[in-house]
Formats: C-alpha cells, structure tokens, sequence
C-alpha cells in the first residue's frame, strides 16, 4: 500500500525521538569539552618516557641507546647521552639522556619507537590535547615534559603494562638470582679458598 | 471571561486606534495589525528554526544546538547577527537588479499571503470575499522569485536549481488548488473567515472537515502538495545540499540568503495556516464544550502541530528524484484531487447517515490503492542479496 | 482620476515600456509582469475582485513563467540589440502618438464620457459563477475543450517517440 513505508519510517523516527529523552543508547552525543569519551586501550597518539618509582631523573628506564632515534621514520627524536651513568631496576649502571626531545608536530605516531625499544622505555600515550599557541618552541617536548610514572602507564594501557611488568620483574628476580647464586658460588669459593691453603702445604709436600 | 481573554487582542488594537484622530484611524489601524502579524510570524519564524535544529537533531540521536541560551534557545539570534554581518557577495557577472529583487520578491508575496488568514475570531487581517483567490494569486507570484534569484546569479547550476524548483512548484500547485476547490465547493465561499465559520463544532461533533472522508483525502493532499510548494523535504531536490549545493541561492550570502530562509519558512506558516483554515477548523476547538480555550490559542496550537509534522517528515523521509516528484504530482495527486472533488459532490447529495461515509469511503480509498499500485509497477523492488567474499 | 489611479497608470506604462525598450530580454519579460501587476491593481480598483486576483494567479503565476521559460529555452546570445534611434523607430513612434491622438479624441467625444456613469453591478463570485454556469456555461464548455486540446498536445509533443521498428 502506498504510504506504508513512510508510516513505518515516521514510527521509527517518533521512536528515536522519544527514546532520546528516555533512554542513553538513543543519544549518543559526546559534549566535547565538558565530556570525554574513554580513550580504547590500544589508542596511541604521543609517545611519552617510563620512569619505575617516584623520581623522573632516577628511575627512567631510558638508556640513551638512540635505537629509536636511528629508527624513527620522521627523525623528530634528539637524543644526548649523558658523561656518567646511574643504576637501572636491575642495578646496573647505564648511560641516561640528558637530552630528549621529540617534535610533536614531526612524531607520526607510528610507534615504531616502541616497538625497537629494547628497554621497555619509551611507551605511546593517549593525551591528544597536545594543542598550544606557539607553533615552534611549545611543540618540542622535551624529558621533563616526557617522563610519566609506570602507574600512570598502568593506568592507560593496563594489559600491556602489567605484561611489561612481568617481564620486567622476571628479569629483575633471574638477575637477583644470578646475583645470589654468584654470591653464594663466590662465598663457597673463598670457603673453599680458606680452607684450601690449609690442604695445598700437604698436597705439595708430598 | 473567556468572550475577553478571546477578544483581547481585538480589544487592544481598538483602544490603540481610538486614540487617534478620525482621518488618521484606518491608516493607525493597518499599521498596527501588519506590525502584528510581521512581529509574530518573525518570531515564530526564529522559534521555529530553533525547534527544527533540536528536534532534527533528537531524531537523528544527537542533541541540536544547545550552547547560545538555555537548550539554545537564542539560537536563532546568533543566526541573525551572522546573517546580518556577513558580506554581501554579489557575482560580477550577476545581474545585479535582478539579483537584489529576488529575495524582496519572495518576501513580499508570503507576508501578503498571511493576511488573509483568519488567525482568531475577528482577527483576520483582511476579510474579502474572494480571500482564497488572492491567498493562490500571491502565492503564484513567490514563483517569479525563484525564477530571478537562478537566473539573475549567471550560474549554470543556479538556473538549474531553478528550473526544476519552478517545474516542482507549478505542477504541484494544481493538487494544491483542486483540494481547496473541493472546501470551497462544500462551503459555497471564497472567504476563509466564512470557511472557518462553516467548521464550528456541534455539541459532541467535531465540524472540521478533516473528519469527513472527503477532508481526510482533501488534507493528506494539501499537506502533501504544501510541502512541496515551500521546497522542504521530501521535495527539496531544487535547494538539496548534496545535490547541487544550494540550487537557486547559491550566490546569495548573508542577509539575502536570510531572506530568501525567512521566505521560505513564512510561506510555509501561510500554507499551514491555509490548510489550518480549510481542513483543520480555523480557530475553532473539536468540541463544543472546548471552546472555552481562545481562539488564537487554539490556532497556533494547530500551527504548531502542523510544524511539528513538517519536521517529523523532514527527519524521515529521502529526497525524491526529479522525475520521481513529477510522476508523483501528474499520475497520482491530480487523479486524486479530481477523484475528491467528485466525493465531496456525492457527500452533498446524499443526506446525512452512515450510508453517505461508506460510499464516500470507497470512492476514496479505491482509487487510492489502485494509483498507489500504479505507482509502484515499474520499479525492481525484490530483497536485495549480499555475497560476502569468503 | 484619482491619485491611486495616476500612480498605478504610470507603473502600467512605464512596466510596458521598459518592456519594449529594454535590452536584456529576461528584463523585458519582468518589466512585462509589472505591468501584469499593474493592471492586476486597476481591476482590484474597479472593485473586480475575481478578476484582478485571476489576474494575477494567472498572467504573473503562469504566463509570466511561461514567457521566461521560452525565453531561455530559446536563448539566443546575449547580443544587445542596437540603437533604437533608426528610421524605423523614428516612424513607429510618430505613428503611436498620431494614433493615440486618434483614439483619445474619439473617446472624449463620445457619448460615454458624457453621461454620468452607471452604478457598478456588484459582481461577487458567488454572482460570477452562477453566470458562468447558467448562461455562458456553452463558453466554458467550449474553453474547458480547448484547454484539454492544448494539454493533450503538449503531452503528445513531449512524450517519448517510439522506437522505430
């Protein structure tokens, strides 16, 4: 019958229309300011620096080997290896940046930084309100701008982070494995050497 | 009580009036009634853009705009500041009088038109005899305009835009006409004042027309044709955005292209209210014992509604082609006109009772259905299949 | 002759000499429908109000359209046409104002302008039609036919021709 589609069609708009005041699903709009839409975990946008801990210049995880900056397809990453080293989470001791900038206006967010990183160091934030009023100085991030807490790491991509943590823990645990089983070989060896001086005399007198 | 809350209006503009000197009282009294009606249908005009936008908008699971006031409503005056600041850009190859005519052509027309609306008891504008006639005579004229605003701005797309808006509005305007023919024929007047006074209700029977079977045809056909005079979807292939940008007002910016808006949208008040008057009962309430509310409020109640209408069709419904509109003006709506006119006369003729609904139902709704049919043939209308690549 | 008379009369002529004069024929056709209008305004001053309202709705609703649409349907370049001052246009307006003259003495010599006028029959619609469907309902009947005719043959004419076999 001619005319039943459009009855259909204006049932379903009345519907649309109702449902708006009533229900949530028929009112999808994000009042941008005010309201945020939750970012997806697997969003990127910026990359950023992980330090473990509660000090930026302690506990960042970077050691300045420039893999990413070599790889960087856009080369917006500058790198300045530090003269002296501290210790890393396992206690070693690295070189650090003291210099590391990236250009937010160059970074093409293709995460390539992250995947050749050996150090779990440099991650890929969700903060996209990047925006300021100075074309140049004001988009070159620089370490302090960079540097953010493995909570907050945590708090973005929680899968991957709590992987990297594992991970990072794991190394960590084998490391002080390795440690103690040194330390415990080497004791018994000055064990072994204190108690050898007494027996060598005799092995070689006779 | 209710003889003054209905009157008020009336009352107010005779104090007014009496105040001035006799020569100068009907020169005082036309002033003040046009300053009325541009006044109100200004700002219904302003309301309604605001309800269109939000109302669109809550259709399509959005809100509408809600920044400017409360729920956005002043909406409608930030629309106007910008209208009114914007640069006026007129081609160098237009035709500069006639470009600057148009939209004082479309204007001028559909205020008139609104004059001959009887909006309240005894608050017609004008009340002559041939009211009617002068409502499709000056609607006739909104025509011309649309003509000089294609042709005047040199603009292939523009004339284009104009050509098919012209083809659109003169082959809708016979519907249009033959369905208030059809009122005019069971009224015996041309005057919408005496239209209106013929619809008063009757104890527990509503006297509007839209309640007979002729009135119900005669309506859907009116409103049907209405929105395709005004150029609102369905029918809006002429002024489509994504067809050919802005049809005929491409090249008007600023406060042309507001005035050929404000046309557009006081045309369809002018036709609303026509409709209003002729199936819809005026300012008259459905029932006796409703009549107690003021006429006015009883008239732009019903404007509301219809407007109301107006958008809900305008969030459902897609374009119509070109020749899907001609089609659908030649091949069904003049056939049904005719078909209502002859309804109405066999209403006339046979006396009051249940036999007269019957009939005229049936010579109503079979032609329907066998023109809706015919309309349908033609087109490969099966479930369409989807292969998925494996 | 009253002032609304002398105003709306000018606009008439002045529509309809632009009408012949202009050089933009789209131009012409609107000056054209200003004198439509004008003479829309000389019935509805007459108090024949059927007939200037029909006026309008029909000459600048419908013919107005219809001369502009043939118009541009039948364009011709844009090539203003040139200077009216020929011989030709010298003798043609010589011969406008000898035959004006004409007209205008015979009629302020004739009997009708002498006489007072008649009152005006009131002519209401209802009165109109009542005529037309009584005594001159063989006109409208033989109109009726001859619009038929005209839309059968604009149907005939834009219709698509058949395939020739």
């Amino acid at each position: 019958m001619l005319g039943e589609g459009i009855i259909k069609g204006m049932a379903e708009t009345a519907r649309n229309f109702v449902g708006s005041y009533v229900t949530k699903d028929r009112l999808t709009t994000v009042q941008y300011p005010e309201e945020r839409l939750p970012q997806h975990q697997a969003a990127r946008n910026f990359p950023f620096l992980v330090f473990d801990g509660k000090d930026p210049e302690l506990g960042l995880r970077c050691v300045a080997c420039q893999i990413c900056e070599k790889e960087c397809p856009p080369q917006c990453i500058y790198i300045v290896k530090s003269k002296d080293k501290k210790p890393d989470h396992i206690g070693k001791p690295q070189f650090y940046p003291a210099v590391f900038d990236i250009d937010t206006s160059v970074c093409m967010s293709c995460q390539i930084c992250v995947e050749v990183c050996p150090f779990e160091a440099i991650k890929m934030d969700t903060e996209y309100e990047l925006s300021t009023t100075d074309r140049f100085d004001q988009l070159l991030m620089r370490k302090a701008d960079l540097a953010k807490s493995n909570e907050y790491y945590q708090q973005i991509h929680p899968t991957e982070a709590s992987e990297v943590d594992a991970r990072l823990n794991a190394e960590k645990a084998k490391a002080e494995a390795k440690a103690k089983a040194e330390a415990e070989a080497k004791a018994k060896a000055a064990a072994l050497k204190a108690a050898a001086p007494q027996a060598a005399p005799l092995a070689g007198k006779t | 009580m209710s003889n003054a809350l209905d009157q008020i209006f009336v009352t107010l503009k005779h104090a007014i009036v009496a105040w001035f000197p006799a020569s100068w009282q009907g020169l005082v009294s036309a002033l003040i009634t046009v300053a009325a009606i541009i006044a109100v249908f200004a700002g219904l005009f302003a309301l309604t853009t605001i309800l269109e936008r939000k109302g669109l908008g809550r259709i399509q699971n959005r809100l509408g705009p809600n920044r400017v006031g409360p729920f956005g409503l002043l909406q409608p005056v930030a629309d106007g500041l910008k209208a009114m600041t914007k640069e006026d850009i007129v081609p160098r190859a237009a035709d500069h009088i006639v470009h600057f005519l148009a939209p004082l052509a479309l204007v001028v027309p559909v205020f008139l038109a609104l004059a001959v609306v009887p909006i309240g008891r005894n608050m017609a504008a004008i009340d002559i005899d041939a009211g009617l006639l002068f409502f499709f005579a000056v609607g006739a004229a909104t025509e011309l305009s649309v003509f000089m605003a294609g042709w005047s701005s040199r603009n292939k797309y523009s004339l284009l835009g104009a050509m098919r808006a012209i083809a659109q509005m003169i082959s809708y305007e016979v519907p249009l006409i033959l369905s208030a023919v059809t009122v005019v024929m069971m009224v015996g007047s041309l005057s919408p004042v005496k239209i209106v006074a013929a619809q008063a209700p009757d104890g527990w029977m509503p006297g509007w027309h839209l309640f007979t079977p002729w009135g119900f045809a005669g309506f859907l056909l009116f409103l049907t044709a209405a929105t395709a005079e005004s150029n609102r979807s369905p029918f809006d292939l002429p002024e489509g955005e994504s067809e050919i940008i802005a049809g005929y007002y491409i090249e008007y910016s600023g406060f042309k292209f507001a005035l050929f808006f404000l046309g557009e949208y006081i045309g369809l008040f002018a036709v609303s209210g026509l409709a209003i008057t002729l199936f819809l009962g005026g300012w008259h309430a459905p029932f006796a014992f409703l009549e107690w509310v003021p006429s006015y409020a009883w008239f732009f109640g019903k404007l509301l509604g219809l407007i109301a209408l107006f958008i809900w069709i305008r969030g459902t419904l897609p374009r119509l082609r070109m020749d899907q509109l001609m089609n659908f003006a030649w091949k069904f709506m003049l056939p049904m006109s005719l078909v209502n006119l002859v309804t109405a006369g066999v209403w006339h003729f046979m006396g009051a009772g249940v036999a007269r609904w019957l009939v005229c139902g049936v010579l109503v709704a079979g032609p329907y259905f066998v023109l809706g049919r015919s309309l349908f043939e033609g087109q490969k209308l099966s479930k369409r299949t989807y292969r998925y690549a494996d | 002759m009253t002032a609304s008379f002398a105003i709306i009369g000018l606009l008439t002529i002045a529509g309809a000499t632009a009408a012949m004069s202009l050089r933009n024929l789209v131009h012409c056709a609107l000056a054209l429908t200003v004198a439509f209008a004008g003479l829309a305004a000389l019935y509805l001053q007459l108090d024949a109000q059927f007939v200037g309202f029909a006026q309008i709705l029909v000459y600048v609703g419908a013919v107005a359209i219809l001369i502009v649409f043939a118009v541009l349907l039948t364009r011709s370049s844009e090539t203003p046409g040139a200077s009216r001052l020929t011989r030709a246009g010298i003798w043609g307006v010589a011969i406008a104002v000898v035959v004006f003259g004409l007209l205008t003495a015979m009629i302020s010599s004739s009997p009708a302008v002498r006489h007072p006028a008649p009152p005006i029959p009131a002519a209401t619609v209802r009165d109109i039609g009542n005529q037309l469907m009584t005594k001159y309902i063989l006109p409208l009947e033989i109109i009726g036919l001859l619009l038929t005719a005209a839309l059968i043959g604009a149907v005939i004419i834009a219709m698509p021709e058949k395939e020739a076999e």
